[in-house]
This record gives structure tokens, sequence and C-alpha cells, in this order.
């Protein structure tokens, strides 16, 4: 039985890192961006979720539905103002913008918070479980494993039944073709930065749930989002699923088999999956 | 005039390409732009669209210049293209690609999707497949349909019969009747000169980057067209 409680434990884990890298999925499938400073946004976002929780004495997900949309907005204006300009067929200035944004968060946040570990308080969620008859689960990897389900359906239905969502495909596409269909470039990867930094708030809250929090972890996990992302594929968020339940996997049998070993199996999964299937699992046919 | 050039320069990076083109296109008229390879006429059609930005008084729409603006907004005033090489969005399907065309811009009009379905019914047979899945004629007619999804004023095509067989390039060009008696008026640029007169109320002749004929399309002379085609004496 403690074989199966720790696959279900590690697909449960996946689901978090899943949510790590689905924002990230999504701005690099649309627009072939790799934004460095993912990690350090999440970190972002549990501050901003802390800070609300603080002021206004709110539970961690009424904060959430509140800073979610002014992380849409810092989102959608950081594209608009900084990303777009630096976004082209070199993609050397891009990637040095958002190295140096991480750089800048993480001390922005070290000179308004400390180095103090943080935590976002759930109450009574945090250490409830409930029992599945083979396997006992806590409430919290379930609730996380089910939202970035949902959040991956959720961004499918954006992508495939809506109108936002086909101007997104067809702007990853061809830009230049979709200019003269009338939809502006810019202002949709403006939308779609905005719409990562809502996903990112949903990571945020269930990373300063789950653990502590300091400004320095941001690298760390996106390093697990970007293996999520390879793993699964580039561009496709079903394979970020698949990506991110593999990493916990292995980190939860890594775990078991020697605690010192989790982190380390993580990766190992990781280059196992590069050196079988370099493209990923599921990559996308148009690249 | 609903469009007009004036004494358009266009330019890449060193390379001139346009020197001082003048054309224009009444309502509802059909002209052809004809002319060898590297005579400027896709680069014509990029500074019209705005994908080549242009001083803004070079390119008129209605008398406004729009040289200047960006290919999104001169969309939304109404100039609709066809681009060279059909430019089918391979994430979309055939109905996705013909929505996306009026998307943002829907003016009232003839056309919609049951329209272009009865101008090319082999299009609703095949509206799920993958746009990029089709034969090269399907593909050009999916192109078409999505520039009219908008109901646009003016209709540019650039070279629709590159790369396809003779009997698919007639059934193309049946459709154009129909587009034009809806009174949008069209630009067609070509190579196959026989089809562009065919179709077409006059014709401009184009040669490394200069207007060298201007013509009624009815009329015009073998002998003058290879004169301002090639330059030399017929």
């Amino acid at each position: 039985m403690i074989w199966l409680d720790t696959l279900v434990q590690g697909i449960l884990l996946g689901g978090l890192y899943a949510l790590f890298a689905a924002g990230l999925s999504l701005v690099f499938g649309i627009m072939r961006l790799v934004n460095l400073a993912h990690g350090d946004m999440i970190v972002f976002a549990a501050f901003a979720i802390l800070l609300i929780t603080q002021t206004l004495g709110l539970h961690p997900f009424l904060a959430a539905l509140i800073a979610a949309p002014v992380m849409f907005a810092l989102g959608w204006a950081l594209q608009r103002f900084v990303l777009n300009r630096v976004l082209g067929k070199d993609i050397l200035p891009p990637l040095l913008v958002t190295f140096g944004l991480s750089v800048a968060l993480q001390n922005g946040l070290l000179q308004g918070f400390s180095a103090d570990s943080q935590r976002l308080a759930a109450g009574p969620l945090e250490s409830a479980s409930v029992d599945l008859g083979l396997v006992t689960v806590g409430w919290m990897p379930l609730l996380t494993f089910a939202t970035a389900i949902a959040v991956i359906v959720g961004l499918n239905q954006i992508f495939y039944r809506t109108a936002l969502g086909r101007a997104f495909r067809a702007t990853s596409d061809d830009p230049v073709t979709a200019s003269l269909m009338g939809i502006a470039p810019k202002g949709v990867f403006a939308l779609a930065t905005g719409l990562a930094m809502v996903v990112v708030t949903i990571a945020a809250l269930y990373l300063g749930m789950r653990s502590n929090f300091d400004p320095s972890i941001g690298p760390a996990r996106l390093i697990y989002a970007f293996e999520a992302v390879i793993i699964g594929g580039l561009g496709s968020l079903w394979g970020t699923l698949a990506g991110g339940v593999i990493i916990g996997v292995a980190q939860t049998f890594g775990a078991a088999i020697n605690p010192e070993w989790q982190i380390l199996a993580g990766h190992l999964a990781f280059l196992v999956v590069l050196l079988l299937r370099p493209r990923g699992l599921f990559p996308r046919a148009v690249d | 005039m609903i469009l007009e050039t004036r004494a358009l320069t266009a330019a890449y990076g060193q390379f001139r390409a346009l020197f001082g083109v003048d054309i224009t296109l009444a309502a509802g008229e059909t002209v052809a732009i004809i002319g060898a390879n590297g005579a400027g006429k896709s680069t014509l059609l990029r500074s019209i669209t705005g994908v080549l930005r242009n001083a803004p008084d070079m390119v008129l729409h209605r008398g406004e210049p729009i040289g200047a603006l960006p290919p999104e907004i001169v969309m939304r005033r109404g100039i609709a293209m066809v681009p060279e090489g059909r430019k089918l969005f391979p994430s979309l399907s055939v109905e996705e690609n013909l929505l996306i065309g009026g998307q943002v811009r829907r003016a009232p009009g003839p056309w919609s999707l049951a329209a272009i379905y009865d101008l090319f019914p082999i299009l609703q047979a095949k509206r799920l497949a993958p746009g990029t899945s089709l034969s090269g004629g399907q593909q050009q007619m999916v192109a078409i349909g999505r520039a009219l999804m908008s109901n646009p004023e003016v209709l540019l095509c650039d070279e629709i019969s590159l790369g396809l067989a003779p009997v698919v390039i007639r059934d193309i060009y049946a459709a154009l009747p129909a587009i034009k008696s809806t009174g949008t008026a069209v630009i067609v640029v070509e190579q196959d000169i026989a089809r562009a007169l065919s179709v077409a109320d006059r014709v401009y002749c184009m040669m490394e980057g200069r207007v060298t004929l201007t013509a009624p399309a009815q009329g015009v002379t073998r002998a003058e067209i290879h004169q301002a085609y090639f330059g030399g004496a017929a």
C-alpha cells in the first residue's frame, strides 16, 4: 500500500507543478517568449496575496480573488510597455529583460518584505484529509490537483471555444497575417500575459498555503515549471499537466527511497524524458 | 476615389522597390496590376495594407491619409487582403479561418459563412478540417472567403493564381463576378495577364518599381502590354 500511497501523493504534487508551469506554457505557446521571471512572479503574487490577507483580514482564497485582477493588469502593462518592445526575431533581448526582471523582483521583495519565511494561513484546511479507502489524501493536495485540471480545462476552453482564443492561435501562427485580419498582435500578447498572471496568482495561492516562501525561492519554482513544460511538449497544456505529474511522482518515489533524493529524482526523470523524447511527450504539430 | 496612391515610394532598408507609383481605384471598380517578378506589385499591396509603412499621404482611403497606419487599422477601415501564398492559419479549422476574417470588423453586407459556402460549396464539407490540410485551390478559396467575411469596401488579391492548376484557377476566377456584383472594389495583382484582363475594368502594368502603362482592360493591345512589361520594343 505504501507504493500506491506514494504514487497518489506524487500525482497530486504534480498538480502543483502543473500550476507553476501553466502560465509559462501559455506565454511560450502564444508568443514564443521564455519568461525567466516566471518563478519570481509567482512569489510576487504570493506576497501580494499575503499583503491582502494581512491588511483586510481575508482568507487567502478571497485575497487571491482580489489579487487576480491586479496581477492581470500588471501582466498586461508589463507586456504592453516592456516585453512587446523586445519581442522580435532575436530571442536574446526578451531573455535578458526577463532575467533582469527576475533579479529586480527578488531584490524588491527582499526590500519590502525582508528575507523572513512567510506562509498563507488556510486554517483547518491545511491538515484536513479524506479517506479514499486504499489511500488517505490531504484536502489541500486534492484541491491543488483539481484546481490544476480546472485551470487547464478553462484555458483550453478559452483557446478553442472563444473568439479571443482564435485570435491567440492565429497570432501565434502568423502575427503579420493576423494583423491583416484586423487583429493587433501586440494587444493580443498583452491579453495573453495578463491571463498568464491570473494563472500565476492561482499558483501563488497554493504555493503559499502549502509551503513557506521567501523572496529567494522563485528560480527553483521556475526550474520545476520549465521541466514540466518541456516534458509535456512546448505549447501543450495537457502535456504540461503530464510533465508536472511525472516530476511529482519521481520526487515522491525518490523521497520514499531516501529523503535526500527527492529533488534529484525529479531532475533525473526530466533528463530521462529528454533523452527518450527530446521534443517532449505531446509536441504541437505546428512549431 | 475609394483608394489612391500618390507618388508612393517604398523601400526595404537600402533597397528601393517603388519609385513614385500613382494608382487610383474607384468605388465598385476592378483594377488589375500586372508585371514581371520584382516589378513591385506585392510591395505596392504591402504598402496599401500597412505591412510596409510609408509617409501618411502616399496612400489615401476616401481622401484620408492612411499610409502610416498599421495593418490592423487599415483592415478595420474596410480594406481586406488575400495575401500571396494564401497564408491560412494552420492552428485553425477552415471555418475558424473564415470566422477570424470577420472577427474584428464585420460591416453589414452580403457576406457571411452561409454566403461563402454558397460561393465555394466544397468548403462546407471541409469546414472542420485544418485549413492547411486542403488542396492549394481550396486553400485559396478559404483565403478569399476569409477576406470577404469582413464585408470589405476594397478587396486586394495578391497572386491568387500562383502555383495552381489552370482548371483550379478557372474555378477561383469564376467567383470574381459574384464578388464584384456586390459593389466591392477589387485590385487583382497577377502574373497571369489574360486572367487579369478578363475580370478587370482597367489595368496597370508595372516594371522595376514604376507604372509603365495605364489602360482600359478592354482594348489594350498585346504590343502595348509587351512594351510595358519588358520595356523593349515589341
